[in-house]
């Protein structure tokens, strides 16, 4: 690869940085980071009251319940993906950088996929528990959402560039985010039902990855587009 | 290769009158072998031995269910081509699609409710086709709505484009999701059951009712386009021409 010209950063720092500073202003404005997760575990616990108290029909459910969760919880964080920088014209530093936007807006996702996805993950197993779910599920339960929110985030990157331009596209991002995420939703929640049931998980696990592949090699070209599209 | 006929695709006023003197010739023959097609299915073509006349409503479900599919990747294409060649008449086309998509979606979704109700004896179980239409809805849906959000036209042009574009890319993978969850969880319905291969007087009308209402769809689309382009257009000067000719 050609090295950069003088006075700018090369991909690799530029990355970095993007996914520094995103994972710095999270954590300075907490309440992004907070209330995604506050809102999985509320919605998970709508189910016990809605439905039944009984662990064991619980854990019928229970895949199911964790992954919607999951998918609302993950859909509600993307709002705050883009918006905040089309506001103040940090994407449009990001365009004229002549950095690749592909590149920069693939560090903010990884970014949203740390501070959204994995902490969905890692909390996944402790409402798992409060939902009948055996100790030897959680491991497995934790992998899936791992997996299943990467694409997710991607995904969502590409719903968040396009309503870019729209105004109030909250309820429009869904619309746009929740058919495209079906795949991930059948094949987390089966793997999560094989895991709760004791049984080799591996299959679906393998699709997961594949729609991650999948994602991870188109998505950030189309999340691009889409910005670009949105701050002309 | 001489590309000067592609290029002037590219010409409003072209297409708009190319559009209209193509219009006829597509909807007579929709017309009639839409007619011959339901003479044909209703009438000609023998009661099923298992469904007995109850089949019948194939005659407008499966031509639906293709057509909403094919309409999508009309839209997609047509949408691609509007974002690679920056053709303002390729996004005309691809928004005119998506109603018109939408509709037989619907059509195919109700058909095939009204049918489950004799063969399955309720209107929807989740067989993994009905629901796959159902979320080819909301793809279809989720578009026009992008594209209703956006005020400016040229935007909402292109940024409804990528959506169309990431649509069609996932629609295989919703498709092979839907059948893989549906094989898991339920026990193969009536629909599956193997059956002798159609005979040829339940057949034929059937592929002349999907030429037929392919033509259709390409003649509405015309009409749509026409609409569309004098709507995009309404600020220039051949309109207003046109207009007070």
């Amino acid at each position: 690869m050609n090295p950069p010209p003088a006075g700018r950063a090369s991909w690799a720092t530029a990355g970095r940085l993007v996914l520094e500073r995103d994972l710095r202003l999270a954590f300075r404005r907490s309440g992004q980071l907070v209330q995604p997760l506050a809102f999985f575990a509320v919605i998970t616990l709508l189910f016990p009251l809605a439905l039944t108290p009984e662990l064991a029909r619980l854990r019928e459910v229970a895949p199911g319940v964790l992954w919607i969760a999951a998918l609302l919880s993950s859909l509600l964080a993307l709002e705050f993906l883009f918006r905040d920088d089309a506001h103040d014209g940090t994407l449009e530093q990001f365009v004229l950088s002549g950095q690749s936007l592909t590149l920069l807006l693939f560090a903010k996702t990884v970014a949203h996929w740390m501070l959204t996805g994995l902490p969905l993950a890692v909390m996944a197993p402790v409402v798992g528990v409060a939902l009948g779910v055996p100790l030897q599920a959680l491991p497995g339960i934790l992998a899936a959402l791992a997996l299943g929110t990467v694409t997710l985030s991607l995904v969502g990157a590409i719903g968040a560039g396009l309503t870019l331009g729209v105004k109030r596209g909250g309820v429009l991002l869904s619309l746009l985010t929740l058919p495209l995420a079906v795949p991930i939703l059948v094949f987390g929640a089966r793997a999560t039902e094989l895991a709760i049931k004791g049984a080799d998980y591996a299959g679906p696990m393998y699709l997961l990855a594949a729609l991650a592949v999948l994602g991870l090699t188109l998505a950030p070209l189309a999340a691009a587009a889409a910005v670009r599209i949105g701050l002309e | 290769m001489d590309w000067t006929w592609f290029h002037r695709l590219a010409s409003p006023p072209h297409v708009y009158r190319i559009a209209g003197t193509l219009t006829p010739w597509f909807a007579w023959p929709a017309g009639l072998l839409i007619v011959a097609a339901l003479y044909g299915g209703l009438v000609l073509a023998p009661p099923d031995y298992q469904q007995g006349d109850g089949f019948r409503i194939i005659y407008v479900h499966a031509p639906s269910a293709w057509l909403s599919l094919m309409i999508y990747s009309t839209m997609a294409t047509a949408a691609a081509i509007g974002l690679i060649w920056r053709m303002k008449v390729a996004h005309a086309a691809a928004a005119s699609c998506a109603a018109v998509g939408a509709w037989f979606t619907v059509v195919s979704l109700v058909t095939g409710m009204l049918w489950g109700k004799p063969m399955w004896g309720t209107y929807w179980v989740w067989d993994p086709r009905l629901t796959a239409q159902l979320i080819l809805l909301f793809l279809y849906l989720g578009y026009m709505g992008l594209r209703a959000g956006i005020e400016d036209t040229a935007r909402a042009d292109k940024a409804s484009a990528v959506l169309a574009i990431v649509g069609i890319v996932n629609v295989p993978i919703i498709r092979f999701s839907v059948e893989w969850w549906n094989s898991i969880h339920q026990a193969p319905s009536v629909m599956k059951m193997d059956r002798p291969s159609m005979p040829a007087d339940m057949l034929v009308p059937l592929l002349m009712m999907l030429v037929g209402f392919t033509l259709y769809f390409v003649a509405v689309l015309l009409v749509r386009l026409r609409a569309e382009i004098l709507r995009r257009e309404r600020a220039s000067s051949w309109v207003r021409e046109a207009a007070t000719a």
